[in-house]
């Protein structure tokens, strides 16, 4: 539906040298072209962390796959899902019945991903989900056409509740948002918990959506006793309940620590370094990690709103980056034909990325990279814009995420 | 109370000859294209949008119904509307019930739903109706974020669209348009129906006077509780029959952004004309998917159409049509 | 028995003062709702947005002119009040005739465009704003709890703005005035008043109420747009349950609000947002006016 500004200004720079045929040469390229699709957050929430960031990655990744050299025309689109899974699935519908759309890429917000999941199956098409945090997309629901690349709720549970209890945070208390959603994470960061020696003291559940008043349930909190308070909530309850667990001074003198199970390096620069100091998170990439990381964020250039690329528009790159390998390995029309077939091809192949380093795609669609728990560094302890995180942990690829076999996914079986 | 009465969108003729289903000569005419357009589009446009445009035009139908007919802005009809979905979706779904079965489900639920809601905001009138009847809905939407069987965030999804009476498979677009088209236009009889018939002019006279046809003997809070039963009942077969089309109902649908969308749907297409809603949520809908890749700049341009409708363009797009023809659309 | 009821006191403490909060915004903000609604005969459904404008301003002040907190709380309210002259002159003076369901029209497309405007410009992650340091010395630092002396200002600020509208509206002249004009507007233009222009000065107040309480909620919620459309719902119950006759009326309301809210937190946590909607309900059951409603 919305051909990205640039691209559109490339096509029409592009047209005079195609001389006095443009439709027919049109029409030639279509059999050789690829249609990525961008679909995310433009104007929620989630922007910052996806958004047009999402897009910018995406069009470098095309640029550093080489493939245009060797004649193949790639075309970006984006669109707003506006964070509703309704919105979603009618983009994806059109794009994919009347704009020859074949790659289906980002997609935060768990319940667009999963509508979007369904209908690329049913399309057999691809989709490189990088935005959304459910594991459904691995297991229950997963399906032949999907890539999960960059994170998911089982792995941040994983990562911020084991690591934390290894780490000396025994007791914990949650703040749960009161959804399906809000629960999972509370039950599962608590499990691994429990797994690691840890107890869990208690929890409360905030009515969703429409608190922004945490104060109260801060304090029920604090009084818990417990040494690690889990925010089991996303956005902007996730900042509402930093903020005021600074404003209340809940973690003053050090011994009670936040522990942000879904907070990305967007809300820790919104929150500021003075509110955000000290909290505890996980993510699988940041650019300041290692000199690729560094290069990376540098060949990505400025970034809409100066910001530097979250992990999810890093996972927008290197997906799109290794499912261009897998074209130019296949053969474009090969590609278009089968979306089952393009993926079997990128889970044959190993990854390997500036942003993630070496990886492999598992036969659920999963994709396999180290985790990384992070606190957030004090103003004194920062060096400069952007300089936020400290590395407390890192889990290898091989225990970061799920076992293969416990996802119950049909993939696996068969 | 105010002594302009909202709606109203050319001047009651009272003497106006009435034809089958109530109908005017030129409301017969306009009906004739209606279905005319009905019946020839699919073989022209995407049928899934034509499908999203004719739920959305019944809905506006419903909710045109009660501020048209009977004078009451309800800011809470997402709540019918999106529940009618849920029911649809969790019949067909999780129950295997053909899709009639689960529309209907949709339809009765959102009736009873509005029964209950509508007990409570008949209580008062005008600014105080539209404040309950908003808030209701918002326990609504805190319910359907809760409760198990609506999937929370997720919503119900990959609703099956089954076959039609246990016989007809509805899985290409094509084939179920017809039953959408079949639905709609059902509805929208129905609706004109009921306005034209005693019950319907109790309503109006309720619209215009209160105090005066409760004076006359005509208790008028059942009325404008009948009414807004029947309202919410087909708001919720609109919501049903939207879940059936996209497979998916979600939270979306019970938000008062919706509410909000609904209202705007029928000033923009003329409050209490009969041809109004439809009109609007044609226009609406459209503007919707064209401008998508604008992001929130969406919501900017609604609110200018609302701004705009109200101070200079009250009659909508109907009302000023029929206005300008001498009749009444 | 008596230690545990002595520990429930403990926990409800605090709650209590935090739902006071909560509740000073209510009253703030159904203030306004009511202020205008009875001059104008309107419900501002764009208040939200206009509290949420008040937020906002105030962090460009400080963002893009250096004025600091202080400075923001009086030139705030006046800024976003003159925009809601422009607004009332331009657009709502024009529906007075009309059915009273327009102004909600008119106001709710208003809300819209704002929120949309305000969207598009700043995202919606929030913005910070940091309280000023000198608050820190109301900061009530007790062994069952530490309150910042932020929220203890909130509420402070809150009950001042509340009192001082009350004393203007009921024992100064100009408060007769538009007392008068509520009642028999014809009546008070023939003695040479000039109602419509007493008319667009209460919805500059009003909406000056709304941006002044934009202004103390910048510092606790983060600044974003959406801060506006969150409390207005509980607002207008808030409004329907007080009934709008009384400006005491809906000062009194918006506290008692907050505070069962704030009690609820405890009690039964899941249920504090619907608890106002559960409450309307029973008022609109046994007292359909609202609790200080005039029929």
């Amino acid at each position: 539906m919305t051909i990205n500004r640039r691209t559109l200004l490339a096509g029409a720079a592009a047209l005079p040298a195609l001389g006095g045929l443009p439709f027919r040469s049109a029409r030639a390229q279509a059999a050789n072209t690829i249609r990525i699709g961008v679909m995310n957050d433009q104007s929620g929430t989630y922007r910052d962390l996806s958004g047009p960031g999402s897009t910018q990655a995406v069009e470098l990744a095309v640029k550093e796959s080489g493939i245009t050299q060797r004649g193949v025309t790639v075309e970006v689109v984006q669109a707003d899902h506006q964070n509703k899974p309704d919105v979603g699935s009618t983009v994806v519908r059109q794009w994919i019945d009347r704009d020859g759309v074949d790659v289906i890429v980002d997609v935060p917000t768990s319940s667009v991903a999963l509508a979007t999941n369904t209908l690329v199956r049913e399309k057999n098409k691809v989709f490189l989900n990088s935005g959304a945090a459910t594991s459904d997309l691995t297991g229950a629901q997963c399906s032949p056409n999907t890539v999960h690349w960059t994170y998911d709720t089982w792995m941040l549970a994983q990562s911020t509740g084991g690591a934390m209890v290894r780490a000396g945070g025994k007791s914990w208390f949650f703040i749960t948002a009161d959804y399906a959603f809000g629960h999972a994470l509370e039950r599962d960061t608590g499990n691994f918990v429990k797994a690691q020696g840890g107890e869990v003291l208690g929890a409360v559940r905030t009515p969703f959506p429409g608190t922004t008043d945490f104060s109260s349930y801060l304090q029920q909190a604090q009084r818990s006793r417990a040494q690690v308070i889990g925010l089991a909530n996303a956005g902007g309850d996730t900042i509402n309940s930093i903020k005021q667990a600074a404003e209340f001074r809940i973690t003053r003198g050090g011994r009670v620590k936040l522990a942000g199970l879904l907070v990305f390096i967007t809300d820790v620069n919104s929150l500021g370094l003075e509110v955000a100091q000290g909290l505890v998170l996980s993510e699988t990439f940041y650019w300041d990690l290692n000199d690729k990381t560094r290069a990376f964020t540098q060949r990505l250039g400025a970034m809409p709103g100066n910001i530097k690329p979250s992990m999810v528009q890093a996972g927008c790159y290197a997906s799109v980056l290794h499912y261009l390998k897998a074209v130019g390995d296949m053969g474009v029309a090969a590609a278009k034909a089968s979306g089952v077939d393009a993926v079997t091809r990128m889970k044959a192949m190993p990854t390997n990325d500036d942003a993630f380093g070496e990886g492999t795609i598992r036969a659920d669609g999963r994709k396999i990279h180290p985790c990384y728990l992070f606190e957030v560094k004090s103003p004194a302890e920062s060096k400069g814009a952007w300089d936020y995180y400290k590395l407390l942990g890192t889990t290898p690829g091989a225990q970061a995420f799920r076992p293969l076999t416990e996802g119950s996914c049909a993939l696996v079986r068969s | 109370m105010a002594d302009t009465a909202i709606s109203v969108a050319a001047p009651d003729a009272v003497h106006e000859e009435a034809g089958l289903f109530g109908f005017t000569r030129a409301q017969a005419l306009a009906f004739g294209v209606l279905v005319a357009f009905v019946l020839v589009s699919p073989f022209f446009l995407y049928p899934v949008f034509l499908m999203k445009v004719l739920c959305f035009a019944l809905f506006a139908c419903a909710f045109n119904l009660l501020i048209g007919y009977v004078g009451l802005l309800s800011f809470g009809h997402a709540a019918f509307f999106g529940m009618g979905g849920y029911i649809a979706g969790h019949t067909a779904k999780v129950w295997g019930l053909t899709p009639e079965i689960a529309i209907i489900g949709g339809g009765a639920v959102g009736a009873v739903l509005g029964l209950g809601i509508g007990w409570l905001a008949i209580r008062r009138s005008g600014i105080y109706f539209a404040m309950i009847t908003l808030a209701m809905a918002q326990m609504v939407y805190f319910f359907c974020l809760q409760a198990p069987f609506t999937g929370g965030e997720d919503g119900i999804q990959q609703i099956p669209r089954g076959r039609l009476f246990g016989l007809i498979p509805l899985d290409t677009d094509f084939t179920l348009y017809w039953l959408v088209a079949a639905i709609f236009l059902g509805g929208f009889l129905l609706v004109h129906r009921v306005v034209h018939s005693p019950f319907g002019q109790v309503m109006k006279a309720v619209r215009e006077n209160e105090p005066r046809a409760t004076s006359l003997g005509y208790r008028t809070d059942d009325y404008k509780l009948l009414a807004f039963v029947l309202s919410a009942g087909l708001a919720g077969v609109a919501g049903g029959t939207k879940a059936m089309v996209f497979g998916i109902a979600t939270l979306t649908d019970v938000h008062w952004n919706m509410s909000g969308e609904v209202v705007l749907m029928t000033l923009v297409g003329g409050l209490g004309t009969v041809f109004g809603p439809v009109v609007g949520a044609a226009v609406i809908v459209t503007m919707q998917n064209y401008l998508a890749e604008f992001g929130a700049w969406v919501t900017v341009i609604q609110g200018v159409i609302f701004v705009a409708c109200v101070l200079a363009f009250r009659r909508g797009v109907v009302g000023e049509i029929g206005n300008l023809l001498k009749v009444r659309l | 028995m008596i230690e545990n009821l002595l520990f429930e006191l403990e926990m409800a403490a605090p709650q209590v003062i935090l739902g006071l909060v909560n509740g000073a915004f209510y009253a703030l903000l159904s203030l306004g709702l009511a202020i205008i609604f009875g001059m104008l005969n309107v419900i501002n459904f764009a208040h939200g947005a206009q509290f949420m404008m008040g937020a906002f301003v105030a962090w460009m002040l400080l963002a893009w002119a250096g004025i600091p907190y202080w400075g923001a709380l009086v030139l705030a309210p006046l800024i976003v009040g003159v925009f809601g002259v422009v607004i009332e002159r331009t657009m709502i003076a024009r529906l007075y005739k009309l059915d009273h369901l327009y102004g909600l029209l008119l106001t709710f497309g208003l809300a819209l465009i704002i929120e949309g405007v305000f969207r598009n410009g700043f995202g919606s992650s929030g913005l910070p704003y940091a309280p000023p340091a000198a608050f820190n010395a109301l900061n009530i630092d007790i062994p069952i709890m530490f309150l910042p002396g932020y929220r203890v200002w909130v509420v402070i600020a809150s009950v001042l703005v509340c009192l001082a509208t009350w004393l203007v509206i009921e024992k100064t002249k100009i408060g007769a005035y538009l007392r008068a004009a509520t009642e028999r507007p014809e009546l008070v233009q023939a003695f040479g008043i000039n109602v419509p222009r007493m008319m667009t000065l209460t919805y500059g107040a009003g909406v000056a109420l709304a941006a002044f309480a934009g202004v103390l909620a910048a510092p606790i919620y983060s600044v974003n747009p959406a801060m506006g459309a969150n409390f207005i719902i509980t607002v207008f119950a808030v409004v329907v349950i007080g009934g709008m006759g009384s400006i005491m009326g809906s000062v009194v309301t918006g506290f008692g609000l907050g505070l069962i809210e704030g009690l609820a937190r405890v009690v039964y946590p899941e249920a504090s947002a619907t608890v106002v909607f559960v409450i309307m309900a029973i008022v609109l059951l046994t007292r359909p006016a609202g609790l200080f409603g005039r029929g």
